[in-house]
């Protein structure tokens, strides 16, 4: 194995567990600047973890084994698909571990996990936000493997690498139904997250919340690794939009000269997701979670118009 | 991908054009907000006289640009206009469509749209025309207008549904052989505004009759 590309690999995996917080700190400050409001500093999601890490345990006396095992599995499945999507190079040793239908299985595996740990102690809270990201999960994902097919169709692989390559380094040509599966991608992204239009991230409103309701009972660096895995999971959602619909700027080689480069346009593109992130936050409101097979059903219809778009529009006939 | 590089960018902006177009002929169909509707149905005509103005630079076809430009005065402005006018009359600004689940809607417009591309398929064949892949998307936005028609119960959606398949029929009609003779689409256009005029008088008789503008009141005609 080629020991430049190895450290890369590492490199990349030391970036996005820094930059994930520092993403999600840049998104509650955007959010509070469209908001009016006074914006915490940047770093205040590494202070939370400092102190969720410095804090004890508490555990509910009725909780199994799975409900300590599960932050660390789910810190686990994030952290990888964070080393798998290519973002500094698409050549890195850890790549072909696993395509985009795998990624998806990575997620769910991940999901499956937390909505255990949900129900595990018992508690009707967390039974609730279980069933409820069970039903987000079970319509966004086939809406997410559509998008995923639309990029695959196009480059003729399902795996990351060889679909960022062929879509970055091709002669400019106008995909319409990239444009679809990209609107498909992040409504399929926004309802994953938890972010606002289904989920409300920063409430403990039993009404509305989901991601909220089954973490509820975990405590100290338990809930440390939780929430750091969920700024994890929103990196890896924008790496994975950048590299599917944004691929400018992430090299082939791995080389110092292709990182160097990669990095800048990186960052500019984290910063710009991240505003337009907040931006939707901002602009739209909290929806009915009876509405949210509405909004889901609405992406998968629109991941599914981009492969019929590219069928008759983009097929050599 | 080959084919596809081929074409020149106006063609490959045409067919985003396209796109966008079946984008908002879903949007159309799944709207429940009766001025929302009327703002996407403008949006659809700005779109449809965007790519009539492009392939008119691209082909040099003259009479073309006054398609366009009937477009653009006729469903841009006069046509939500006139709808806007007519929905502040009848006050009916507020009216949300009780529509019948609208995933299931959805589901069916997929289908729709799958039978609209390959019905058109052999038909893109046979035209010699730049345009010709977005025959396909023309027909499945009639169809779309069409379905939008039999799901909704309110009398203005329905109307504009019907203005919406003749925003699809004008496009098929570019795609294919780029553009109806002059005389018959200043007719069609002629035969739209006098449409939307009568439809007018008649949304005001179907209220003053049954104090609303759903459709279904008007299977009980007969006296009882």
């Amino acid at each position: 194995m080629n020991p430049a590309a190895l450290t890369l690999q590492l490199l990349e995996l030391v970036m996005a567990l820094l930059l994930a917080p520092l993403l999600m700190g840049w998104v509650n400050q955007c959010r509070a600047w469209t908001q009016n409001r006074k914006a915490p500093p940047i770093t205040q999601p590494f202070r939370l973890l400092a102190k969720l890490f410095e804090k004890d345990v508490v555990l509910a006396y009725n909780a199994s084994s799975l409900f300590r095992f599960v932050p660390y599995m789910l810190f686990a499945c994030m952290a990888l698909v964070c080393v798998i999507v290519p973002v500094l190079s698409t050549d890195l040793p850890f790549s072909p571990a696993a395509d985009v239908i795998a990624l998806v299985g990575i997620f769910a595996l991940a999901r499956l996990f937390i909505a255990l740990a949900g129900m595990d102690v018992g508690t009707a809270f967390g039974g609730l936000g279980s069933r409820r990201e069970m039903l987000i999960g079970f319509l966004a994902e086939p809406a997410l493997l559509m998008v995923f097919f639309t990029a695959s169709l196009i480059s003729r692989s399902t795996a990351l690498p060889t679909i960022v390559e062929s879509l970055a380094h091709r002669e400019f040509v106008i995909y319409p139904s990239l444009a679809f599966a990209g609107v498909a991608f992040i409504l399929v992204s926004l309802a994953e997250n938890a972010r606002i239009p289904v989920d409300n991230p920063t409430t403990h409103l039993e009404l509305t919340m989901i991601h909220e309701a089954m973490i509820l009972e975990y405590s100290g660096r338990h809930l440390a690794l939780i929430e750091w895995a969920a700024a994890l999971k929103l990196y890896a959602y924008f790496s994975l939009g950048f590299g599917l619909f944004f691929p400018w700027g992430i090299p082939q080689g791995t080389g110092v000269g292709n990182v160097a480069m990669a990095l800048p346009a990186l960052l500019l593109k984290l910063a710009a997701g991240g505003f337009l992130l907040a931006l939707i936050e901002t602009l739209s409101a909290k929806m009915r979670v009876f509405r949210a097979p509405e909004f889901l059903g609405m992406a998968f219809l629109l991941a599914v118009i981009g492969m019929l778009v590219h069928m008759l529009l983009e097929v050599p006939a | 991908m080959s084919a596809l590089s081929a074409l020149p960018l106006s063609g490959q902006i045409i067919n985003l054009l396209a796109a966008v177009l079946l984008l908002i002929s879903f949007a159309m169909l799944v709207q429940r907000r009766i001025l929302s509707l009327i703002d996407l149905f403008a949006a659809q005509g700005a779109v449809l006289c965007l790519s009539t103005v492009l392939v008119a630079v691209t082909t040099g076809q003259r009479h073309l640009y006054f398609s366009a430009a009937i477009t653009l005065v006729l469903k841009v402005v006069l046509l939500p206009w006139i709808l806007h006018r007519l929905i502040r009359r009848l006050n009916v600004k507020w009216d949300v469509e009780g529509l019948i689940n609208i995933p299931t809607t959805m589901l069916v417009g997929i289908v729709v749209v799958v039978v609209a591309f390959n019905l058109a398929l052999p038909i893109s064949q046979l035209a010699g025309t730049l345009t010709r892949p977005t025959l396909g998307i023309a027909l499945a936005t009639v169809l779309l207008a069409f379905l939008m028609m039999i799901t909704r119960s309110k009398a203005v959606p329905q109307v504009i549904g019907f203005l919406s398949m003749e925003n699809g029929l004008f496009f098929a009609a570019t795609s294919a052989t780029y553009g109806m003779p002059m005389v018959v689409e200043m007719g069609i256009a002629l035969d739209v505004l006098i449409g939307m005029i009568i439809f007018g008088v008649f949304f005001f008789q179907i209220r003053t009759q049954f104090d609303s503008l759903d459709i279904s009141h008007l299977e009980q005609l007969k006296e009882k």
